[in-house]
């Protein structure tokens, strides 16, 4: 019973969650008391669904691209043709780290206008740093026995790769991955303060008319979706690691 | 074949091989020893050019090693290295199937070969096929390791210090192996190890590396009777020559006519393990049998007193 309870409780979580998002007026009477008199207790300004669907298509966007981008560079920096790329790399990952997000935001909206588009550029330069420095550490940790072994057996540099290295790495990768989904689906939300269809709409028009009702829709619901997120990630990454032999 | 000619291998300023030649006879077995940094992995490595020299060449079977893509040559020779160097998300059969895999064998044909050489190394195949390396001990992951290095039928067989992780118990079981393996199969096998009593008790030839120099490449009889450098006296140990003569023949050369009380000693243990069986039954004589069980005659402490001489 102890072992099925942390799963229990993820499904309890997501059944809420997806009840929430289909019918929210099931929960008004719980939200009630969070409001003045005839305020409305649950947003009423659009479907919560479509933010929610919205918001993930936004942070799913800018993760696959940071995925591509950061994966591309960590195996060109980790062969010895592109190790001198190295330093460079790290300083631009680097950068995207530093500048904060509302910053990108406000340098992007003057060059590509309001909407999703500066939103993801925020979350793409400020997802890379964690998945490159773990697929990184993941590509450049493999036991040398076994990078050895690659080699030894007569596997040309691309079938090491493919079948050899990623294949190990992946559980590291993934961890990185999981991070920057993670920050980003937290992240995403200060997108709505340049137009971009998030659930950041809904806080930012609680904090508007002092509706604490609004807030806390807003931000529960990213929150329980970064933690259902992020432990599948976590369960996968458990399976990857089982396979490579790195319990 | 293999014919080693001037072979140099420097890093920056350090020379590691220094302009080593040597011709590997096929179907022998030749160890590499000497100490840590003597070079003796490198110039293995030189072979299957996982290290590519400075200069100097290496002909196998008449045809120079470079003359083919690094990536084809080691795919016509086995390589097998210390902690067996599995790849832990496939399978043990498909580890086995790596280099048939890679060389695009019908699938029919491999599934034979794993099937074959799980058998050979005493590994039900059904078992241990679809198992993950990490299920396997240690002496398990070692056969496997060297079943993937011979998958392919090469005409030789690398061995980097294959045995160096393993437990004396396994440890004699897998040399044991290996010496059946390569008269089952007549591979050349060149095997690096720094353990002198493995050498002696396996090779054809030993060759022995100092800074980067080959000190002495001789049978190991000729290198005990005769060592060349105090270096190779040193390594042999003074003390150990006439029991380092006794390991390597085995009990079957120097068995008797006769009858003898005790436990059999079967024919294939070298001579040293028998001296110490009948030392330590407090016999002058013992048994020896066959593979098969049946009796071939005895061997004594004289008999094996005399091998331990200095041979004239």
């Amino acid at each position: 019973m102890k072992r099925y309870l942390p799963n229990l409780l993820r499904l309890a979580a997501l059944i809420i969650l997806i009840a929430f998002l289909v019918q929210p007026m099931l929960f008004e009477p719980l939200l009630k008391p969070l409001v003045q008199a005839n305020a409305p207790a649950v947003y009423n300004q659009g479907s919560l669904l479509s933010l929610t669907l919205s918001h993930l298509a936004t942070v799913f966007t800018a993760t696959l691209a940071a995925t591509i981008v950061a994966v591309g560079l960590a195996i060109l920096v980790t062969r010895p043709i592109g190790a001198e790329f190295l330093p460079l790399s790290r300083s631009l990952v680097n950068i995207g780290q530093t500048f904060p997000p509302v910053a990108v935001l406000a340098l992007a909206v003057p060059a590509v206008g309001f909407g999703e588009k500066p939103t993801l550029i925020a979350l793409f330069l400020y997802g890379l740093l964690p998945i490159f420095e773990n697929a990184m550490t993941g590509l450049s940790t493999l036991p040398p026995a076994i990078v050895e072994a690659a080699r030894g057996t007569g596997m040309t540099a691309w079938q090491r790769l493919t079948k050899v290295e990623i294949p190990l790495a992946l559980p590291v990768i993934l961890a990185g991955i999981r991070l920057s989904v993670t920050i980003s689906l937290a992240t995403a939300t200060i997108g709505s303060t340049v137009a971009a269809k998030t659930l950041g709409e809904v806080i930012i028009a609680g904090l508007q008319s002092n509706n604490l009702a609004f807030v806390l829709q807003g931000g529960v619901v990213v929150a329980v979706l970064a933690v259902l997120i992020y432990d599948a990630f976590s369960a996968v990454e458990r399976v990857l690691s089982r396979r490579a032999g790195r319990v | 074949m293999i014919e080693i000619d001037s072979i140099t291998k420097r890093y920056g300023d350090t020379t590691v091989v220094d302009n080593v030649s040597m011709t590997i006879a096929p179907r022998t077995i030749t160890v590499i020893v000497g100490t840590s940094g003597s070079g003796k992995t490198t110039l293995m490595r030189m072979i299957n050019r996982l290290v590519e020299p400075t200069s100097g060449k290496i002909l196998i079977d008449g045809e120079p090693n470079s003359a083919i893509p690094g990536y084809e040559l080691r795919r016509r020779i086995g390589y097998a290295i210390q902690g067996h160097g599995l790849f832990p998300h496939r399978t043990v059969g498909e580890n086995i199937a790596t280099v048939p895999t890679l060389l695009g064998w019908e699938k029919s044909r491999i599934d034979a070969k794993v099937k074959e050489l799980l058998t050979l190394f005493q590994l039900d195949p059904a078992a241990f096929g679809p198992r993950y390396p990490h299920e396997l001990s240690g002496g398990q992951q070692q056969r496997v390791g060297v079943a993937r290095a011979l998958a392919a039928e090469p005409n030789i067989l690398l061995m980097d210090e294959p045995f160096g992780a393993l437990d004396p118990v396994i440890r004699a079981k897998a040399q044991e192996d290996l010496l059946a393996i390569q008269k089952h199969f007549g591979t050349t096998i060149v095997l690096v190890t720094h353990d002198m009593e493995e050498a002696f008790h396996l090779a054809d030839k030993i060759a022995v590396m100092d800074k980067g120099r080959i000190v002495q490449y001789a049978a190991p009889e000729e290198m005990l009777v005769n060592p060349a450098t105090d270096f190779v006296e040193t390594l042999i140990g003074a003390g150990e020559r006439p029991f380092r003569l006794l390991s390597i023949g085995s009990v079957g050369e120097a068995t008797e006519a006769g009858e003898a009380e005790g436990e059999a000693i079967a024919a294939a243990t070298s001579q040293r393990d028998a001296l110490s069986a009948l030392l330590w039954a407090g016999r002058d004589a013992l048994p020896v049998v066959g593979a098969d069980g049946t009796r071939l005659g005895r061997v004594t402490l004289a008999g094996l007193a005399r091998r331990a001489a200095r041979p004239q």
